[in-house]
């Protein structure tokens, strides 16, 4: 789960992290009256769930409360990769004299959190690491000791941090692990960390993402869920509970298993369709779950057909048929369902679906070319 | 021979109360796998499906002689139970659970690996040894024995591809479902390193999907330490990037994970990438035809 800059920001100042100070504003007029509390020159900068937003417009200067609150006017409402911008966070501006990386990512190789630091901070890191990866430091954390600040010193002295910069960004950076593992991260950033000209060590941005299966023991921070997605459906269907990726083209996909379901694609694809959607009802589902899935790929509208590939261990064909039928009097008139079962009571689903005058495919490409040509049919 | 199982093979189900618990139960003495207790914390001394339940681990070992086991402990659990298979000497563990915190899983893994016990999954179908059963909640009923052994990073793709295989008149010695979570005890490689020192093994069919860099390793294996033909088929050659396909562990970052990437260094190892799974059978019959 994502969350914003200023939730970030907020977790890691519980966890000692020197941050600016600053708020978030929902107006213009907030926006000022917080620049006017803070007093000089604050940045004003979009909360969206995307990166790049200095490039998009979205983070601006104000030297006077009232430039303040022209440039929050400018940036709340704007469009940001398909986000709309609703809030912003007024903070101070800094004085920066160096800019650094800090960052901590669950790592496949390592199976570990992986610290990150770099003195090449400000910039995106995939960038760095792609052009420059001798720039960054990288280093496992020990799960049975966490970061030890002896550690977590000689990661910022091997990144080459300048000696001032090494006992107050070892402080941080020990924090910021324990966050990390607290909070139940899988993304923990602040890039910048920046040194000021008078010597403070802080944060400048911060990135935080929460690893969904912590949630249930993450509370607070599963309460701040927004929409993350620019696309309204797949919004919804993480709201109905659904397993549901939007892709661009107008063969809707229904299966059981990630795995299924992906190989389901490129069938449809290498059958000259064009997927609309990924979509996994998981195991045992019932014919309540097929059937709200079906409506659910229907109401997309560039949903022409739909392909259901169900091969039942533990899902039961009697019940992917019966959610079929249930769902097909909701379903927009003509629109072509192909169903193919195989495995746990395919043999009675099928003579379901028969009854009911449904398609369907003797195997998952016979299914694929079936919907295929059912499209192009009604072109 | 096949490998992870035997005929001394002794499995417990650890959340062997719960629903899912009981299914499986009952389908893994079906399939005749030698299941020989279940636990669960607080309901020690009852039954299921005959068999004794305990309220640890270590209980279940001394009473049972148990030296393997399938984890059907929910979420929240599951990392826990994971470490107390392997602490109590457990030496082959399953995890089927679904959606553990990743930063639980940093933390079994670490004390899996000390006591030197071998985990599949976790977020994964199981195993099975067709003729000997199965480990987790893979149909039994489309396996035969035979000379193919089977590694895939998912559940349902298995089945489908398992099922081809077996229609075609090719058995299988050995099949993991290594499971789609991003961090997971064993990999491609582990089973490869198995499965080539396996003498029923005369060919191995894998399974890969989007996300890290497993497939590429298994590339790299292949090239360097196998002489047995390998055949691999990816999935998720439409998937956008930056999106998570389901599986935890299915995302392309960046320029790392896409199933181009893979193929490409699969095929550089000398390994037939099947461009769907119906020509997985014609390219094994092909290997197969190759050695004999």
């Amino acid at each position: 789960m994502k969350i914003h800059e200023y939730q970030a920001k907020d977790i890691l100042a519980r966890y000692g992290i020197p941050v600016q100070p600053g708020k978030v504003a929902y107006t213009p007029e907030e926006a000022e009256a917080i620049a006017r509390e803070l007093g000089g020159p604050v940045v004003v900068k979009a909360q969206v769930y995307v990166g790049g937003r200095g490039k998009a417009g979205g983070v601006k200067f104000g030297r006077t409360p009232e430039e303040a609150r022209a440039v929050a006017s400018q940036i709340l409402g704007m469009d940001i990769k398909g986000l709309k911008v609703e809030k912003v966070l007024v903070t101070s501006m800094v004085d920066i004299a160096e800019e650094y990386y800090m960052g901590i990512i669950i790592d496949r190789k390592s199976q570990a959190p992986v610290i990150m630091v770099s003195r090449a901070g400000g910039m995106d890191i995939e960038e760095v690491a792609a052009t420059t990866p001798e720039k960054i430091i990288k280093y496992p954390i020990d799960m049975r000791t966490g970061l030890r600040p002896f550690e977590a010193r000689t990661i910022l002295a091997r990144a080459g941090l300048p000696s001032q910069v090494i006992a107050k960004g070892s402080t941080i950076l020990t924090a910021l692990a324990r966050a990390f593992i607290e909070c139940d991260a899988n993304t923990a950033e602040i890039n910048p960390l920046v040194l000021t000209r008078d010597g403070q060590v802080q944060a400048a941005d911060a990135k935080i993402v929460i690893d969904d299966n912590g949630l249930y023991r993450q509370q607070e921070y599963a309460s701040w869920a927004e929409q993350e997605e620019s696309n309204p459906l797949e919004f919804r269907a993480k709201q109905e509970g659904l397993t549901y990726v939007k892709l661009d083209g107008d063969v809707g996909i229904i299966g059981n298993g990630a795995g299924l379901v992906m190989t389901t694609l490129d069938m449809v694809a290498r059958s000259g369709g064009r997927p609309a959607n990924f979509l996994d009802i998981g195991g045992g589902a019932k014919a309540e779950v097929m059937e709200k899935a079906l409506r659910f790929v229907a109401s997309d509208p560039d949903v022409k057909g739909i392909l259901v590939n169900i091969f039942g261990g533990i899902t039961r064909g009697e019940e992917v048929a019966r959610g079929v039928i249930q769902a097909q009097a909701h379903l927009p008139e003509g629109m072509p369902i192909v169903v193919r079962l195989s495995g746990t009571g395919a043999e009675e689903g099928k003579a379901m679906l028969k009854d009911a005058g449904l398609e369907w495919g003797r195997d998952m490409r016979e299914g694929a070319q079936k919907i295929v040509a059912a499209i192009q049919a009604l072109n | 021979m096949s490998i992870l199982m035997d005929e001394h093979t002794r499995v417990i189900v650890t959340g062997i109360t719960g629903r899912e618990g009981r299914y499986h139960t009952r389908n893994m003495l079906n399939a005749g796998t030698r299941l020989v207790g279940g636990v669960t914390p607080g309901k020690g001394g009852q039954e299921v499906e005959g068999l004794p339940v305990f309220d640890t681990v270590e209980q279940a070992i001394a009473a049972t002689g148990a030296n393997a086991a399938c984890i059907f402990v929910p979420p929240a659990g599951a990392a826990d139970s994971i470490m107390e298979c392997a602490s109590a000497g457990i030496k082959l563990i399953v995890c089927i659970t679904e959606n553990i915190p990743v930063i639980d899983m940093t933390r079994a893994i670490l004390v899996v690996r000390e006591h030197g016990a071998t985990l599949i999954g976790p977020n994964c179908p199981g195993m099975c040894t067709p003729g000997l059963g199965k480990i987790g909640i893979i149909p039994y009923g489309i396996f035969q024995p035979g000379p193919v052994g089977f590694i895939s990073r998912s559940g349902t793709a298995t089945y489908e591809v398992v099922s081809l295989l077996t229609e075609a008149g090719i058995g299988q010695s050995t099949c993991i479902g290594i499971g789609g979570d991003p961090i997971i005890g064993s990999t491609f490689v582990d089973y490869l390193k198995q499965f080539e020192a396996d003498s029923q093994t005369k060919v191995v069919v894998m399974c890969g999907e989007i996300g890290g860099s497993d497939e590429e390793d298994a590339a790299e294996f292949i090239k360097s330490s196998m002489k047995k033909p390998v055949v691999a088929f990816i999935s998720g050659r439409t998937a956008p990037a930056g999106k998570r396909m389901g599986h935890a562990g299915a995302i392309i970052s960046g320029n790392t994970g896409t199933a181009q990437g893979k193929v490409a260094a699969l095929q550089a190892a000398g390994v037939p990438v099947a461009d769907t799974i119906f020509d997985i059978p014609t390219l094994v019959q092909e290997a197969l035809a190759r050695i004999s």
